[in-house]
């Protein structure tokens, strides 16, 4: 470091013989943990001084707002949301399986199919898929998606999360030893019946991890249903909180929307991770 | 007569590959037929193409009357009559043990439940792992697996069965165990075509020894013959690595030195 240590000892291929250092690495280590913690307190001291907490509170946790919302955040908007998202989760899983396997198939076409939906699809924003479907019926007269405003919505989060969840489950399906399906196909298995019965089961399995991600990025993707122009019942968390927070001129509502996302995320990620480790026993 | 199975003039290459040059070979009924030879020599492909797992090249595979190298054969069908044991199991893991010897029964030869789960114990019970129904496969060792993969494909009645290494992902200790259950599966009179590397099963249990290497069949016939006194310099190099794993093969070396060219390292071949 300085003309001394580099002069302190005869310098081997590795450098100054280590014990000459004046400061031992572990002893530099505490002293710049100590700086740290010292900078990161006096940081938390000076916002909390700074910050107007009584305006802060007044626009993001007004307790008067906050109970305006209920019930009808839980009893409607939750419930669009997780309608929304389920229905596009449980369509987006069909579809994407049935995309995998045709990525997977041995016919050509099936793959050429598949391999462009996904990178189309993959590739847009959800954003401009909702408002593709708003002109859906302008394109096709008397077209009218089946369901209604809940139709539309499950159908954009749909067309989405197949891409996704094709990539995924294909990924899946390619980590299932090879073993797997010879074992089914010599036991006298059709190709179908193997898949269905051995690979698919082993391959859902795997995906866990990468799916829940999945889940909840679609469940945040559901507030773009308020592109589609949704009102009264139809409403979904987002559009929801947003209005309230309109009419009444206060921030409080978003926080309490943003809470009852978290109240369904955080639990959702605890529950997959012990499906993960349940699952791992099992192998 | 109809041979159990029948291989005429068979090839098979993996792209530029070629790992079988021309093998012919039958199995009578009720013959127990080890095939040995050093790693790379194709004897596990010639396996995997009794059943079709792999796809013939070239030639034809007649098991029980029934050609499978014949485009529009049903596959499926014919393969119910061959049982597969392989080296790693490939017991389905997300199964318990009663589970994994039931499926292809319940699915394949649409047996009612009860039927299928009684053949099912007596299987698994005959194979002495009756009392591991309910474990998952994970939770045995490879023997126990090994075991268990047996009984799956007994399960199916098959006419014959083929085991590609059976013994060689287990722990030492285990392999006499699986060795036991194939040993009276030969005196039950079942037909059978084994690959491996327990030579002292093969000169016990087999009918007839075939030697593998270079994709071709360099000797085969009673194990007295080809284990016991070989014919061949290449079986007889073989054979001494394999029953001395510290011989090193330098007084055969003139002799081996083309068949060895081609493969990958074999304990010795630094001499070829």
């Amino acid at each position: 470091m300085t003309d001394q240590s580099m002069a302190a000892g005869p310098a081997g291929p590795a450098g100054p013989v280590p014990g000459r250092a004046r400061m031992s690495p572990r002893k530099r280590q505490r002293i710049s943990r100590g700086v740290q913690y010292v900078v990161l307190v006096a940081a938390v001291v000076a916002i909390a001084f700074v910050t107007n907490w009584e305006g802060l509170a007044q626009n993001f946790a007004k307790m008067d707002v906050a109970k305006q919302a209920f019930p009808d955040v839980f009893t409607v908007a939750l419930k669009n949301t997780i309608i929304y998202s389920v229905g596009g989760f449980v369509f987006g899983s069909l579809g994407g399986l049935l995309l995998a396997l045709m990525r997977m198939s041995s016919v050509r076409p099936y793959r050429w199919i598949a391999t462009v939906y996904i990178e189309v699809f993959r590739g847009l924003p959800a954003l401009l898929i909702f408002l593709l479907i708003l002109f859906l019926p302008l394109a096709l007269p008397g077209f009218e998606v089946p369901g209604g405003t809940y139709g539309q919505g499950i159908l954009g989060l749909t067309i989405v999360s197949a891409a996704y969840m094709a990539e995924t489950l294909r990924a899946g399906l390619q980590a299932v030893p090879k073993g797997q399906a010879e074992a089914a196909r010599s036991l006298g298995m059709s190709h179908t019946r193997s898949m269905v019965s051995v690979v698919i089961p082993q391959a859902l399995r795997i995906v866990i991890p990468p799916t829940t991600n999945q889940f909840v990025a679609l469940l945040k993707d559901s507030s773009l249903v308020l592109f589609l122009g949704v009102s009264g019942e139809y409403v979904e968390l987002t559009k929801f909180g947003n209005d309230l927070a309109s009419t009444t001129a206060n921030a409080t509502p978003i926080m309490v929307v943003g809470l009852t996302y978290l109240l369904v995320t955080i639990p959702l990620g605890y529950l997959a991770g012990r499906l993960e480790k349940r699952q791992a026993k099992g192998r | 007569m109809t041979h159990a199975v029948e291989i005429k003039d068979l090839h098979k290459s993996f792209g530029s590959l070629e790992v079988l040059k021309g093998v012919d070979f039958t199995v009578d009924e009720g013959q127990v037929v080890c095939v040995i030879g050093p790693s790379g020599s194709g004897k596990s492909t010639l396996l995997r193409c009794v059943n079709l797992l792999e796809q013939p090249t070239k030639g034809k595979v007649t098991v029980g009357g029934v050609e499978l190298t014949d485009p529009d054969v049903d596959i499926d069908a014919a393969r119910r009559r061959l049982g597969m044991v392989f080296q790693s199991f490939n017991l389905f893991p997300h199964m318990t043990v009663l589970q994994n010897v039931m499926i292809a029964q319940r699915r394949v030869l649409k047996r009612g439940k009860q039927e299928a789960e009684r053949i099912a114990r007596e299987n698994l019970d005959k194979v002495g792992v009756g009392a591991k129904c309910d474990a998952y496969p994970p939770q045995l060792s490879g023997g126990q697996q090994q075991r268990v993969a047996i009984a799956r494909a007994l399960a199916m009645d098959p006419a014959l069965m083929l085991f590609d290494e059976p013994t060689s992902a287990l722990d030492p200790e285990l392999v006499g165990d699986v060795l036991s259950v194939m040993r009276k599966l030969a005196q039950d009179g079942m037909t059978m075509l084994v690959v491996t590397h327990e030579m002292s099963f093969a000169r016990e249990v087999a009918d007839r020894v075939v030697f593998m290497d270079g994709g071709v069949i360099v000797e085969e016939g009673p194990p007295g013959q080809v284990i016991g006194d070989p014919q061949h310099a290449r079986t007889r190099t073989f054979l001494r690595r394999v029953l001395d794993p510290t011989y090193s093969g330098d007084d055969d070396t003139s002799e081996t030195a083309d068949a060895d060219g081609g493969r990958a390292a074999t304990p010795g071949s630094a001499g070829g």
